[in-house]
């Protein structure tokens, strides 16, 4: 059975983006645009793993991160977290709530697919 | 008596000295220091008075004018005998004040000026500088004799002064510097001289003996010797020996050497009482010999140096031994002199000069007191080698020229410059730093004048011509016959003028000015340093006292509450007028009343002494009145600062605040703009990679191409945004006002705003209402209205949504009402939604920046006008408020523009 990846993106062309280039190398890919509601989406379909954007409608990223760290359930969940916004301290505030893994908006397709398999290995 | 034998004799002599100095010290040092302490020891010290000059020089005067040479005892005698509380109370304010010199005194009387003090120090370097040359070349002198003597040739003057200034140098920084005690006592220095003193009146002594019993024949003999020499028949001038006792007097209080053993080293108040009589009768057997000297040194070697028959007169009777002894009392009058002067000049140099300087320089680097303490050691010693330098360097150039009584006074009437403000000080409490320091410079110039640059000789400093007729022939300026007062005698001349103007600078300018919190404070210190009982003056009840009281509480209260207080509390008493009776139950609510101004405490003191019926002097509770009232001024002036300094502060943090929530603001603005930029370079990147990679369909390629399109056009939109957005702001803007009807603006809005694909909108617009002509820049207020379209496409979030646009006319004033019919903003956003990327993280997903709103809200700056958003409406609800005519100020000021929105 394929792996599953939860896409927690607010920006449709961005999903679109992710979803292809995960799902072209067997993965499976649902997505979920709104932060407010993310951490039920995660309990329910529990994923593989996640790609979590940082800024979100309703809710952001680094929040929701918090929240998963804190469910003995979702504790080890792989969490590879995007931003858009450039800030250091965003990455030093989500390494200390402890992400898996780390990109920055742009981003090469090849890389994310390598974050991904190395975090649940190959679809 | 060979040359090389009286030296080796000198350097004993000095090694003895040494040795007395080091086993001095240690006595003191071990606590053993009762003997050091004596008040003879003392009095001996005080003999530095007696230098060379009295040595040899007094021989010298009596051979020259007769009996003046007293006058330089009686002086001393009448200050020691007649001023003996003087002295006391130089003494005692010494001890209080912890002063270090006659410089210190000065600057600490008044105010604690440094500068003072430095203008002090000048006269004192000026002024002792001839003095110490002056027994250098008595010292070479001396040797010179002894070599012509014994048939010695080729010891240069010049050799030998060297090397005593080179030596007391090294005697006076090795025990003038051992320690830099507060008080600045030198037990081993003070011993030293002490034993001095006792050689030089030994030796003086021993000679006269000789003379008279020895070579002439006993004391009738020697009177008859005496009336047969010219020594009887000089008249005694009135006016030089006035002013020579003057002079004297005030050396013996004002030379800085003499202020070093008086004041300074005293160790115990009470040696003054020993001084007083053993000084005096010290002076009196050092100057018993003189005349018969003098009178003998005339008859039996006419021709010679008078200055010298002290020595002459041993040696030419072949008394080798006793001219030996009178070698090593002249010696020893020009080291003690010149070590204590050497010690007192330097300490004066080194805290007054050159330590303040120090301290300026490397300000913040001293604050180690190893460092200062070096520095203090150093600053002595440098002080003491310059001193002792400068003494020489005088020496070399002035040649030895003059008679030594002459220099010697020269330097008295230098000093003696310092009296007015020293005695003023003491007795005068309105006595001020700018009257004292006008006095001394006065009086200095004067003295420099007509004193001091002429007493270098016809072509020394001024010339012939200028001594005699005056510089460029002013004859009021005459150096020595100062505005007419011609026939006098130079010293006399000099030492008038100087010491008139001194005295009226002094007093007049004292009486012009206003003494400081400070100066006020050190004149009450030092006025009444003595208990205020030795001034008594009782209050024996009556009128008067309840009229000084009067006058003192206007001091504190002010005239006005003062006669006030004063009128009912003699009303009270059934009296007429303003003077009531000093009654207890008056003076205690006086007290209270004063207790108010002075507090409890000085109040209490005030009025206890009156109630008590204790000695008291009217002028101290004047005095008490004045300070309380000038330090209370102060401090008023002080809240008033510190008034000043909070509100500063205040201003400052607002200042801080206000920056660092600019900085905040300007953080979160790039930030923003990171992530606006960032989100469709992404999706541009990300579908840009994948249609690289190939293996698409056909229908792929080209959505993704679209999504690559879209995106770029949102990324050149923002930028846009953002060009026109600094634009505005910097009020760079040039606005092209235009006649056109709302209707057609709004029509174009429209126009654009589906253009960019918000198709399911439906617009309900007011037809009627639209019907007005603008003049204004409609391209920019069109700008405005497609963003509020625009906006209302994207978040407006009813199932049918409906924008409605109203506008009227209201006076000259255009408004339109942008309402839609979704659920609004949120109260909690309503504050922010006209700031840059208003739209946070929480708020909203869909495309566009956050600048929309932030844009409308410039632009209507610009047109005059306001946009409002109105949270009482049931969707969103934009208000735009704008002039039908825009006016267009000559010189359009963005700031103002915006600082009235704001």
């Amino acid at each position: 059975m394929a792996k599953t990846v939860l896409l927690v993106e607010d920006e449709p062309n961005i999903v679109e983006a992710i979803g292809f280039i995960l799902s072209r190398s067997g993965y499976q890919v649902h997505s979920h645009g709104d932060g407010a509601t993310a951490v039920q989406t995660v309990r329910r379909e529990a994923p593989d793993m996640l790609i979590l954007d940082l800024m979100l409608p309703n809710r952001g990223g680094l929040e929701i991160l918090r929240d998963l760290r804190a469910d003995p359930d979702l504790k080890s969940l792989p969490v590879l977290m995007l931003t858009a916004r450039g800030q250091k301290k965003d990455r030093e505030q989500a390494e200390l709530f402890g992400v898996s893994a780390f990109m920055s908006k742009p981003f090469a397709n090849g890389d994310v697919l390598e974050r991904v398999r190395a975090l649940i290995g190959e679809a | 008596m060979t040359l090389d034998l009286l030296i080796f004799v000198a350097l004993l002599y000095v090694c003895l000295l040494f040795g007395i100095a080091f086993a001095a010290e240690r006595r003191a040092r071990t606590g053993r220091n009762a003997w050091v302490r004596s008040p003879f020891v003392y009095t001996l010290s005080l003999s530095v008075y007696c230098t060379a000059w009295t040595f040899y020089g007094a021989v010298g005067s009596a051979a020259r004018s007769g009996l003046e040479y007293l006058t330089i005892y009686l002086g001393p005698t009448l200050v020691f005998i007649g001023w003996w509380w003087l002295l006391r109370k130089l003494v005692r304010i010494g001890r209080a004040q912890r002063i270090t010199s006659i410089a210190d005194l000065l600057s600490a009387r008044y105010g604690k000026s440094n500068g003072l003090a430095v203008l002090v120090v000048l006269l004192a370097v000026v002024g002792t500088t001839p003095y110490i040359a002056l027994q250098l070349q008595s010292v070479s002198l001396a040797v010179e004799v002894f070599a012509m003597n014994g048939g010695a040739t080729g010891v240069s003057q010049g050799v030998t002064a060297f090397w005593t200034a080179a030596g007391l140098a090294v005697f006076t920084v090795i025990f003038g510097t051992r320690n830099l005690d507060a008080n600045e006592r030198h037990h081993g220095v003070v011993m030293a001289i002490a034993v001095e003193a006792v050689v030089k009146l030994v030796a003086l002594l021993a000679i006269g003996i000789f003379v008279v019993w020895g070579l002439t024949g006993g004391v009738g003999a020697t009177m008859d010797l005496i009336d047969a020499s010219p020594i009887a028949s000089w008249q005694v001038d009135g006016g030089r020996w006035f002013v020579l006792i003057l002079l004297s007097g005030a050396a013996v209080l004002t030379l800085p050497r003499m202020f070093q053993v008086l004041v300074v080293e005293n160790a115990d108040e009470r040696h003054l009482a020993t001084a007083a009589w053993a000084f005096p009768l010290y002076l009196l057997l050092i100057s018993l010999f003189v005349v018969p000297i003098a009178a003998v040194g005339l008859a039996r070697m006419p021709g010679t140096n008078p200055d010298l028959f002290v020595l002459t007169l041993p040696l030419a009777e072949g008394q080798d031994l006793l001219a030996t002894l009178a070698f090593l009392g002249g010696f020893s009058s020009a080291t003690s002199m010149v070590i204590v002067a050497a010690i007192a000049l330097s300490t004066m140099l080194s805290n007054h000069m050159i330590m303040p300087l120090w301290l300026s320089l490397s300000s913040g680097g001293a604050s180690v007191s190893g460092d200062v303490r070096r520095a203090m050691l150093l600053s002595r010693r440098v002080s003491i080698a310059a001193v002792l330098g400068l003494g020489y360097l005088y020496y070399l150039v002035s040649g030895g020229a003059e008679a030594l009584a002459a220099i010697g006074l020269i330097s008295f009437a230098g000093v003696a410059q310092i009296m007015p403000a020293l005695i003023g000080g003491l007795f005068w409490r309105g006595a001020t730093r700018k009257g004292a320091a006008a006095g001394l410079v006065g009086g200095f110039v004067v003295w420099a004048y007509t004193l001091f640059l002429p007493s270098f000789g016809p072509d020394g400093v001024f010339s012939a011509t200028t001594l005699a007729q005056g510089p460029l022939g002013l004859g009021a300026l005459r150096p020595q016959a100062l505005f007419g007062l011609e026939g006098l005698d130079p010293l006399v001349h000099a030492t008038l003028w100087s010491l008139v103007i001194n005295t009226g600078l002094f007093l007049s300018v004292s009486l012009a000015t206003f003494p400081t919190p400070m100066e006020r404070l050190q004149g009450a210190e030092f006025v009444n340093v003595f208990d205020r009982s030795s001034i008594p003056r009782v209050w024996s009840g009556g009128r008067a006292e309840a009229e000084d009281l009067l006058v003192m509480t206007q001091r504190i209260l002010g005239a006005e509450e003062a006669t006030g207080f004063f009128s009912a509390a003699t009303r009270r008493q059934g009296k007429l007028g303003y003077l009531p009776d000093p009654t207890p139950e008056f003076l205690t609510e006086l007290e209270r009343v004063l207790a108010g101004s002075v507090g409890a405490g000085t109040a209490h003191a005030m009025i206890a002494q009156v109630h008590g019926g204790a000695s008291i002097s009217v002028s101290d509770l004047m005095a008490v009145a004045d300070e309380t009232a000038q330090i209370m001024e102060y401090s008023t002036q002080l809240e008033a600062k510190s008034a000043e300094l909070e509100a500063t502060a205040q201003e400052l943090r607002r200042a801080n605040d206000k920056l660092t929530q600019l900085s905040i603001q300007k953080d979160a603005f790039l930030s923003q703009i990171s992530h606006e930029l960032r989100t469709p370079m992404t999706s541009i990147r990300a579908f840009s990679e994948i249609l690289l990679a190939g293996g698409l369909s056909q229908t792929e390629t080209e959505r993704y191409s679209r999504i690559i399109q879209d995106e770029s056009i949102r990324l050149t939109r923002l930028l846009d945004d953002l060009l026109d957005l600094s634009v505005l702001e910097n009020g760079q803007v040039v606005l092209n006002p235009q006649v056109e009807r709302l209707s057609a603006v709004l029509d174009r809005a429209v126009a654009a705003a589906s253009a960019a694909g918000e198709g399911a909108l439906v617009l309900r617009r007011d037809e009627a209402g639209e019907a007005i002509e603008v003049d204004t820049d409609t391209g920019r207020l069109s700008q405005v209205f497609i963003n509020l379209i625009s906006n209302a496409a994207k978040y407006c979030d009813a199932d049918r949504p409906v924008l409605r646009i109203a506008a009227r006319l209201d006076g000259e004033t255009v408004e339109v009402d942008f309402f839609d019919n979704g659920s609004g903003i949120p109260v909690a956003g309503q504050g922010l939604i006209f700031e840059k990327f208003a739209r946070m993280e929480t708020t909203s997903g869909a495309g566009g920046a956050g600048l929309g709103l932030a844009i409308c809200r410039e632009i209507m700056d610009r047109l005059g006008g306001s946009i409002a958003y109105l949270p009482e409406a049931e969707g969103a609800a934009f208000r735009l408020r704008f002039p039908r005519r825009l006016s267009q100020p000559d010189a359009p000021d963005p700031r103002r523009a915006r600082a009235a929105v704001a």
